[in-house]
């Protein structure tokens, strides 16, 4: 464990940026640094190389539109992880050094790198697509974030989230919690949720926002789970499947989280974790778990969006038509970088909606602006409502009805902004609208009767 | 020997010399860092890794319609200068012969309008790029020396070789000689200079595009992100 990361003293130091712990400055760098370097793989390399300064990342970057800010392009954003290749790992790097071609990354850099780092990037990943070079900024941001983290230089609101989690295994309540607050969702909704069942076949997990503010979703996925007949539970041992540290760059929660839910699938005999209406839990589980055990995973990761799909599909879960119209918002994490802008399209079809498209949507579509942790990081909030204006802009033209979409980050990011700016237009939940217009078969003891 | 005579003997030799060992080099450098393999399970359906990093690179030579009017002539004023100095480089009868020289291989010339043509949209789209990085804020704050010694070494080379051009290059390889030889020898140091700088800067996008653009190709479609 980090020691720059794990002191109980978090003080602001200097408005703009946060420090975490007591070390030194030296001493920070120097972590920081070092992980710069764990992280220069070839791809990074190849990615950073290719840069021609087009500036077209800035065009792509919801935080540049919103504000006209130069600091906010994308590239400009991995400036001292750049800079730290270039000396370190470049193959000129020697060269680079002896002539002082590249100037080191300071302390300084790094404090004032925190806000373009973690305020004004969701790592939704726009730019990526955006890039004439293919160059995947996103995940550059991630790599840069791991340094930044272990200098003990991120927000402090996601340094306090971070020690809740590592405590919790959630950053939204104590795991000893969880039966309670699945009792209480269950008698408000009536439906059953089972907890922490010693065997099932499907490991339900939650968003920190289901355990809290959003708990009908979470009676949305136990409705369709019990209507489907399928043996499953959450648990304890994991249930939280947000991760907060894949998006505060602590690669040591990320592996504890991402453990405790395939651990824990695993000791049930589970053979599918299904993930939230969250984007970044996708990112973590369905395509960063792996890594943790240096293999394909024993289990299946499934989002919920194609967990619906599939049901539906098959015909297992029948939905009666809601028959307006509807807009979409494409979580980034599950769509841009997930590849699940079918799915969501094809249950969005089965309620019946008319789909009216986004003016950006699909891979091109508009990060909410609250990802990547930056809905939790109250000090980038009058950021944020800059950027939530053009998406409520672009809502608004049109002209649809419902306004939906599969992420409950994205949710808590819009009601948000609409509390802000005084919209009252209701983002809805995919799996919410699937549960409520389910299509429940007539009971064998019913037909009968009605015969 | 004069300069010229420099210029195409050891000089060239030399230039070629850093160009290759220098492109190998940085190509290989950067292709041996660790790798991270992707350990998770493809999205069901999806390509091979070959499949999506072809068709990264290939879907990335075109532009994508949201991003703006400016990233719209951004876009454009690449196309021009890119298409322009590959006609000139490969359509025009003297290159063609110098290469032929260097390699054997030949083939038809471009006409000289279409060249002078070609050589002129590059000049124009050169000085564009250049006047759009010091007057637009995001490109002037991500610009470093890199940018404008590059943008040096490709525009030297278009403006000695306009210089040069004083008879129809279908008369040029017919008398043999060199008319002007000051100006040519010129050109090629310039040329020169553009190879030995390649492996050293930005030009070398030219061919790390295909790897960058591959890489995330490989990790979309794997994904199944149709990107």
């Amino acid at each position: 464990m980090n020691a720059t990361t794990t002191s109980t003293a978090t003080t602001a130091t200097k408005p703009g940026f946060d420090r975490q712990g007591t070390a030194g400055d030296s001493a920070r760098l120097d972590a920081a640094l070092s992980s710069f370097v764990s992280d220069f793989s070839v791809t990074v390399g190849l990615h950073l190389e290719a840069c021609v300064h087009c500036g077209l990342c800035a065009q792509a970057c919801h935080f540049h539109m919103a504000t006209g800010d130069p600091r906010y392009t994308p590239i400009y954003k991995l400036e001292p992880f750049r800079r730290a290749y270039q000396r370190q790992a470049s193959p000129f790097a020697p060269l680079v050094r002896a002539l002082g071609l590249v100037k080191a990354p300071t302390i300084d850099d790094l404090q004032q790198w925190q806000e373009l780092i973690y305020d004004a990037c969701t790592m939704c990943g726009r730019c990526t697509i955006a890039c004439p070079m293919g160059i995947d900024i996103a995940e550059l941001i991630r790599d840069a974030r791991h340094g930044m983290f272990k200098a003990g230089l991120i927000p402090d609101r996601l340094a306090l989230m971070d020690r809740t989690a590592r405590q919790w295994g959630s950053p939204a309540t104590p795991a000893e919690d969880l039966p309670d607050i699945l009792a209480e969702t269950a008698a408000e909704h009536g439906v059953a949720i089972p907890c922490d069942l010693p065997q099932a076949d499907v490991l339900v997990t939650a968003a920190p926002a289901e355990l809290g503010e959003h708990t009908a979703a979470l009676a949305a996925a136990a409705k369709i789970m019990n209507h489907l007949g399928l043996r499953w539970t959450l648990h304890q041992g994991g249930f939280d499947a947000s991760n907060i540290g894949f998006n505060n760059g602590d690669l040591e929660l990320q592996e504890q989280l991402t453990r405790a839910l395939i651990d824990t699938a695993l000791k049930i005999g589970a053979h599918t974790v299904l993930l939230p209406e969250c984007g970044h839990a996708y990112g973590a589980a369905r395509w960063d778990a792996a890594r943790w055990y240096g293999k394909a995973l024993p289990v299946r990761v499934i989002h919920m969006t194609e967990f619906l799909d599939e049901q539906i599909a098959a015909g297992r879960l029948q939905v009666d038509p809601i028959g307006e119209t509807a807009t979409f918002h494409d979580p980034c994490q599950i769509v841009r970088r997930g590849g699940l802008e079918a799915a969501a399209r094809r249950v969005l079809a089965a309620l019946g909606f008319e789909l009216i498209e986004l003016e950006a949507h699909g891979i091109t579509g508009l990060c909410c602006g609250g990802g990547g942790g930056v809905v939790s990081n109250q000090r980038a909030a009058p950021l944020r409502h800059k950027v939530f204006a053009i998406k409520q802009q672009q809502i608004d033209a049109t002209g649809a009805q419902h306004f939906v979409t599969s992420c409950g980050q994205c949710r808590i990011t819009f009601e948000m902004g609409a509390r802000h700016a005084g919209w009252t237009k209701p983002t809805e939940s995919l799996l919410e609208l699937v549960a409520d217009r389910l299509r429940v078969a007539p009971q064998p003891a019913a037909i009968a009767q009605k015969a | 020997m004069d300069l010229l005579d420099v210029v195409r003997g050891p000089l060239l030799g030399f230039a070629l010399l850093v160009f290759v060992l220098g492109t190998l080099w940085r190509l290989i450098a950067i292709l041996r860092l660790p790798r991270r393999p992707d350990l998770s399970p493809p999205r069901e359906g999806a390509p091979s890794l070959a499949w999506g990093a072809l068709r990264a690179i290939v879907r990335g030579l075109w532009p994508r319609r949201g991003f703006g009017p400016s990233a719209a002539v951004i876009t454009f004023n690449g196309y021009v200068f890119h298409i322009g100095l590959a006609l000139v480089v490969f359509g025009y009868a003297p290159h063609i012969a110098f290469i032929q020289r260097l390699t054997g291989l030949h083939w038809p010339a471009l006409p000289d309008a279409v060249l002078a043509l070609a050589a002129g949209a590059s000049i124009v789209s050169l000085l564009m790029a250049l006047w759009m990085r010091r007057t637009d804020p995001v490109r002037r704050l991500i610009s470093d020396a890199d940018d404008y010694v590059s943008w040096t070494v490709v525009f030297l080379p278009l403006i000695t070789g306009m210089a040069v051009i004083s008879e129809s290059s279908a008369s040029l390889p017919m008398h043999g000689e060199v008319l002007a030889r000051g100006p040519l020898a010129l050109h090629l140091l310039s040329v020169e200079l553009l190879l030995i700088w390649f492996p050293f800067g930005k030009l070398m996008h030219a061919l790390l595009f295909a790897f960058s653009r591959g890489a995330t190709g490989m990790r979309f479609s794997h994904r199944g992100v149709d990107a």
